[in-house]
């Protein structure tokens, strides 16, 4: 009998560790509570920096875990320790006992309606940086109008923020803006792009190098200023005003569409399930790994690990190679018992 | 008029609906890598005329993308072109320059 593993979440970070459990002889049970696998990037459209499809990634994995039992549309209710484990209850009635859990809640996407003064879901023509993906997924989105004449992306939405109570930089946005402007401006060429940004964060490979492209192939126009308020004028359009910090002067500018880019915050089961077997969660929300450098897949609770963007935000590339980091890491504790 | 005793001053907002790009657009036809500068400052620091006719190669891109005249900036520049020994996107700030007084002469 194959020893049960069970996976806490069905994106790319409990897709890729289910398989590499399999692949070290165990039997990974994904529970995913969409009724589909692949979380978040299931719904992107391209991931940078080479304009991977996303589905691609998303169908490859799932391939690769044919293997695994995975329920779909299901939920934990509750876990409890036992003496050398812990007992998973779903709540489609399923009970499993398991020597080793994994975390792979990943994160929830900042609910962009708290920030006020940008108004999403007050004006038709907010959307926000996960909204665009679904259209360029072919999903019907009437704010978006058909030949905008100025497009802006606001950086840093909910990020950065401790009045939103996100003080952590969610990492992937300063690249997933300059992506998109340079996306928007290949679907609408005539159309002149803005992005409001505090700093640039472009630290990934091949990120720099997005930026140059936008400046200069795509004629992107960066503003250094956090949007300070948007209003809505008698047509529609949006009257967007910031601070331009270089020039040192008040800036305006009416805008066809705002696109808001909304940052991570943590996945909401992750907290309760950690409410449930006293696991420590960290100053921003986020669960808190063992420590930063060295032991972030690990937990303090014994048995208990972390893949992906439960313990902060992540790139995919961090996310999968935590993954892996996890299965080797389950792999080792189970053995060393 | 009647005189109140108090005027006033204009707004000093960069407006851009109205800005007048036309002259950032000419320069970046001589000289496209303008648009890749990151205003990082490095050219105006090394620069030894701006302390003391204010010419600033950073500001005059800023200004020129929110549709500021910089005529009297770039008469402060000696054309010595140290400061495209700094700049690290490997802009050729001189010869930005120089475009741009042509574009001027014209
Ligand atoms: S990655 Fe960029 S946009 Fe996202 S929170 Fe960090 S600084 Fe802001
Ligand atoms: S070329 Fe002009 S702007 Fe550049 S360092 Fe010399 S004087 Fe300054
Ligand atoms: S050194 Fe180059 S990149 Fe930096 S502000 Fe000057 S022109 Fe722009």
């Amino acid at each position: 009998m194959k020893e049960n593993i069970v996976i806490i979440g069905g994106g790319i970070a409990g897709m890729e560790a289910a398989k590499q459990l399999l692949c070290l002889g165990y039997n990974p049970i994904i529970v995913e509570q969409n009724d589909h696998l692949g979380g978040h990037v299931s719904q992107w459209h391209q991931l940078f920096p080479d304009m991977t499809p996303a589905q691609d990634l998303v169908r490859r994995l799932g391939e690769e875990i044919s293997e695994a039992n995975i329920f779909l549309e299901t939920t934990v209710s509750y876990v409890n320790k036992l003496k050398d484990g812990y007992n998973v209850m779903l709540n489609n009635g399923v009970n499993i006992v398991c020597r080793a859990l994994l975390i792979a809640s990943g994160f929830k996407l900042f609910d962009a309606t708290k920030k006020e003064e940008y108004g999403y879901g007050v004006y038709d023509r907010v959307i926000t940086n996960s909204d665009l993906e679904a259209w360029f997924n072919g999903k019907q989105d009437p704010r978006i109008p058909d030949k905008p004449a100025r497009v802006g992306f606001v950086h840093c939405v909910g990020s950065r923020d401790l009045k939103a109570g996100n003080s952590q930089c969610s990492k992937v946005c300063c690249v997933t803006a300059i992506k998109q402007a340079i996306e928007v401006k290949e679907k609408f060429p005539d159309a002149e792009i803005y992005c409001f940004y505090m700093d640039l964060r472009l630290f990934g490979k091949k990120y720099e190098d997005f930026y140059i492209n936008a400046q200069r192939d795509f004629g992107v126009h960066f503003i250094r200023g956090r949007v300070s308020e948007v209003g809505e004028a008698i047509d529609g359009r949006l009257q967007v005003k910031a601070e331009d910090t270089l020039a040192g002067k008040p800036l305006k500018v009416t805008l066809d569409m705002l696109v808001l880019m909304s940052g991570m915050v943590c996945n909401p089961q992750a907290t309760e399930i950690a409410r449930m077997i006293h696991l420590d969660m960290d100053d921003d929300g986020f669960l808190r790994s063992r420590d930063n450098v060295y032991s972030i897949i690990e937990s303090n609770r014994p048995g208990v690990f972390y893949a992906g963007a439960c313990t902060g935000t992540k790139t995919v590339p961090e996310t999968v190679a935590e993954a892996r980091a996890a299965a080797l890491g389950i792999d080792a504790y189970l053995k060393s018992l | 008029m009647m005189d109140f005793g108090f005027s006033l001053s204009k707004s000093s907002t960069l407006n851009l609906d109205t800005a007048d790009l036309s002259l950032y657009k000419k320069l970046c036809e001589l000289s496209p890598d303008a648009r890749t500068c990151m205003a990082c400052g490095s050219c105006s620091a090394t620069c030894t005329a701006g302390p003391f006719s204010g010419m600033s190669v950073r500001k005059v891109i800023l200004d020129l993308q929110r549709g500021r005249d910089v005529k009297a900036m770039v008469q402060g520049c000696m054309l010595c072109g140290k400061c495209i020994m700094v700049c690290p996107r490997g802009i050729n700030t001189r010869n930005l320059i120089l475009n741009l007084c042509k574009i001027y002469d014209r």
